[in-house]
């Protein structure tokens, strides 16, 4: 007994004294100029050209650069990149990039334009099936080779000039390019690195694998160790070519899936920000440290699928009235925090200005119900909302069945499925409205709209709108940057005026941020470039 | 001896056969397949992937070269969202973390435990008894994603002696540890405590006492080979999933253990990564359920002769 009092002791005595190291992690990456960060999950992969998700582009943006780089306080200001100067043609339908002669992987190999054209045959070749590839469609016969219907790379508008001089020639008139660029499928890949591991349409190759010696990358940061479910870390590139105004010497990425252990974890000083914040820690950090907290807009919008093959969901007036007896703000105020109405489907950004249609109306809604033949919710059938078991999803749904009920009398159900499950009955139209979220590829309308196409993918309505479909397509040949945004505002006005999706609310990104974190400033695309970020000790 | 061992080697073998079958044939009837993403993949690129895969051939085919693949070449397969990375790597990496922490909180359960188990037993009805086995019954009442937090913020916000979570360093792991070991201590005190004082009340401790032996002699000597019983039976399959890792607890306190591989597989419809799991635990289980029996056969003497 003695023996295991004198044992209990000694350890109370060890916690005791290890409480009073001080110094915690963010202290520590603080004076080591590790910038620590939660990153929600386990990265699927580092190559530019396989993964298509938020959290492996956190990490591809501390990596990879493209011709250009985005600014780290203007949205949608771009910035030189791996590219000195980037130029178009006045129809704005062909670029010539002037690659920086001093550009360098992070091995010290030369940076050419060769790596560029490389880069975009890589992800086009059919054999490799990148998920993204469509990304690059953007070019000149690019879905002709993708799609196999061509085995001639040099159909495609990529040109090879010289060393340090690219040439791309687009589809059609892109005065967007720039924003488009910004994405981590059109940065380059190191030819001799990925010849090296393997052919060039190889799958699964490893290139990006850290054991197979150090990944070449050619952004501020290269790859340093990378412990699966535990941590991934980059340092500093010394051959970067502006490795001496990058302040930071490493970010460390922690997969943390559970939000709450996440802001634990910031509270005990294990990180310099966390991915996310719960709806109720929130409010509480709102009330206590509001210092810490950031709330942000985030290019992205939740709204219901509705099937529109199935009756009465085929009758825009049922649309409609649905969505104007949507109280966006209650919900908001309970579940989202920071969020903002969505009078429309594309959140605002600079110069583009989404229709005013949608709002809370619920003496609207009932006439529009009572004209498509259901006064009183009479003769409504029974309806299923379909949502993933994710956290607030349900809740929403709550509220949105309780409004249905009370504004125009109909009874919905709640179906919960399993996330694979959902996805899977919602892509093969098997449903009658389903709970879904979209976040912008790049700073542009075009990502919000294209996706209501006929034949697109990630369509899932069933909606099919010839207009609609015309005034994007007219978009693609518009050269003039106001003159296209006035036609895909028209374009949006068709969708919103149709509603095959009931928008919900514009998104907010919710997070903590150490107050000794500078450089980081509200973005839409929440694209941060991490060498602008220093900490203030 | 040799003979139970053997039958009980090849009725693991057909037993691991029939496990493998069926999560073949389950996993494949779950809605949707490797390739269902938020993001539509264009359907020529999903053809590729489908053929690169192997996911194209007929299923049964698909049975016939897995199972060759694994019996001859110990090769579990490949991960669909992960491209170049393989099953057994999945494994390999996070099972030690898993085997550690499983091993920890398996000396926490039975150091705490077993011994209140006996306690209780020995001092039936008395005040230690009750509170002994109300503790035990809160601990099997309260879910680890309870105790878990409860502890975090506990000893790791407010008190400041440990990390919240990570795994980094010999004292990341004393709380995830503590969480899943108590509530295995609190199932253990409760059998032993059971098995002790069905024991205890038997004719040979009777006789014992009778005799004249001392008190903690008879519960040493007499009573705990016996009395233990219940609690090995239970020890054996909890063993194997305490070191095959939690989900609940890999989550709360950010462990780069198996247990999340379990879940996350089943949502990724990661077929090949879950049928290899599968196959490890089937195998873990099967060898801790023959530990026990060996062990069984060892303490108690009416099996050894039976055997």
């Amino acid at each position: 007994m003695i023996f295991t009092t004198r044992i209990v002791c000694l350890l109370v005595a060890t916690l005791a004294l290890a409480a009073c190291r001080k110094e915690t992690n963010a202290d520590r990456g603080t004076r080591e100029g590790v910038f620590i960060v939660g990153n929600s999950n386990e990265p699927k992969g580092l190559d530019p050209h396989q993964v298509t998700g938020v959290l492996e582009s956190n990490i591809l943006r501390a990596l990879f650069e493209g011709l250009v780089t985005g600014d780290g306080e203007v949205d949608g200001q771009m910035n030189p990149g791996a590219a000195l100067r980037l130029e178009p043609d006045e129809t704005a339908t062909v670029w010539t990039a002037y690659l920086r002669p001093d550009g360098k992987w992070s091995d010290g190999a030369e940076l050419t334009a060769h790596d560029f054209a490389f880069a975009y045959e890589r992800i086009l070749s059919p054999k490799l099936a990148a998920k993204y590839a469509d990304m690059l469609y953007f070019l000149r016969g690019a879905e002709e080779f993708n799609k196999e219907k061509t085995k001639d790379f040099s159909t495609v508008g990529v040109e090879v000039i010289d060393k340090h001089t690219l040439r791309l020639t687009l589809r059609g008139p892109t005065p967007y390019f720039p924003q488009l660029l910004q994405h981590y499928t059109w940065a380059p890949v190191p030819r001799h690195a990925v010849l090296k591991a393997g052919k060039i349409d190889q799958i699964g190759t490893n290139w990006t694998k850290p054991k197979a010696g150090v990944m070449v990358s050619n952004g501020p940061f290269r790859l340093k160790s990378w412990r699966v479910n535990d941590h991934l870390e980059v340092e500093r590139n010394p051959h970067y070519w502006d490795a001496k105004n990058v302040s930071i010497n490493g970010v460390r990425f922690l997969p943390i899936s559970n939000s709450y252990t996440e802001s634990r974890m910031f509270r005990a000083g294990q990180l310099h920000a966390t991915y996310g914040l719960p709806p109720e820690m929130v409010k509480y950090f709102k009330a206590n440290e509001p210092k810490l907290l950031r709330q942000e807009p985030y290019v992205g919008v939740l709204f219901y699928r509705c099937n529109v093959t199935r009756k009465p969901l085929n009758d825009p007036r049922v649309r409609r009235a649905l969505s104007l007896a949507i109280d966006q703000q209650a919900i908001i105020d309970s579940v989202l925090p920071g969020y903002t109405k969505s009078y429309a489907m594309v959140p605002p950004m600079a110069g583009y200005h989404p229709p005013q249609v949608l709002k809370f109306d619920p003496a609207a809604a009932k006439a529009l119900m009572a004209e498509a033949g259901f006064a009183g919710g009479k003769g409504f059938p029974r309806l299923k909302i379909l949502l993933a078991s994710k956290e607030t999803a349900a809740t929403m749904a709550q509220a949105v069945q309780s409004m249905w009920r009370e504004h125009l009398g109909i009874e919905v159900e709640i179906e919960n499925k399993e996330w694979t499950a959902y996805l899977d009955a919602m892509q093969r139209l098997e449903y009658d409205f389903a709970a879904s979220g979209w976040i912008g590829d790049y700073l542009d309308p075009l990502t919000f709209l294209e996706m209501w196409m006929p034949g697109n993918g990630n369509n899932n309505t069933g909606w099919d709108n010839k207009e609609f479909a015309a005034l994007i397509e007219e978009s693609f040949k518009e050269a003039d940057a106001a003159a296209r945004f006035r036609t895909l505002e028209k374009a949006e006005k068709i969708l919103v005026d149709e509603v095959p999706a009931l928008p919900l609310a514009w998104y907010s990104r919710n997070y903590l941020l150490d107050p000794r974190v500078k450089g980081w400033s509200p973005l839409l695309l929440d694209n941060h470039p991490y060498q602008k970020v220093r900490f203030e000790r | 001896m040799f003979r139970l061992l053997a039958s009980r080697l090849i009725q693991g073998v057909f037993t691991l056969l029939l496990l493998f079958t069926l999560t073949f044939v389950l996993v494949r009837l779950m809605p949707g397949n490797p390739y269902v993403t938020e993001k539509a993949i264009p359907a020529h690129v999903l053809e590729m992937r489908k053929k690169e895969a192997g996911l194209g051939e007929p299923q049964i085919v698909q049975y016939g070269i897995y199972l060759r693949n694994v019996v001859l070449n110990q090769d579990l397969g490949i991960l669909f969202k992960k491209d170049g990375v393989r099953v057994t790597e999945v494994i390999k990496s996070s099972f030690p973390v898993s085997l550690t922490l499983g091993l920890l909180s398996m000396g926490i359960a039975l150091i705490v435990g077993i011994p209140a188990g006996v306690v209780a037993a020995v001092r039936k009805n008395s005040l230690v008894d009750y509170s002994l086995m109300s503790g035990a019954m809160i601990g099997i009442c309260l879910p680890s994603f309870v105790i878990g937090p409860f502890l975090a913020v506990t000893f790791g916000l407010h008190l400041g002696w440990l990390n919240v979570a990570g795994w980094n360093t010999w004292s990341d792991w004393v709380l995830p540890a503590l969480t899943l070991g108590l509530i295995n201590a609190a199932y253990l005190a409760r059998l032993s405590r059971g098995g002790m004082l069905e024991i205890l009340t038997q004719d040979f401790i009777r006789t014992a006492r009778a005799k004249g032996v001392p008190g903690h002699r008879v519960i040493t000597r007499h009573t705990l080979r016996g009395g233990l019983l219940p609690a090995i039976t239970f020890l054996g399959p909890a063993f194997a999933g305490m070191i095959s890792g939690s989900f609940v607890i890999e989550t709360i306190f950010q462990i780069p253990g198996m247990g999340q591989h379990f879940v996350n597989a089943i949502t990724d419809r990661e077929y090949d990564l879950i049928q290899g799991l599968v196959l490890f635990y089937g195998i873990l289980i099967l060898a801790a359920n023959m530990a026990v029996d060996l062990l069984q056969i060892a303490i108690n003497p009416r099996l050894r002769n039976a055997s």
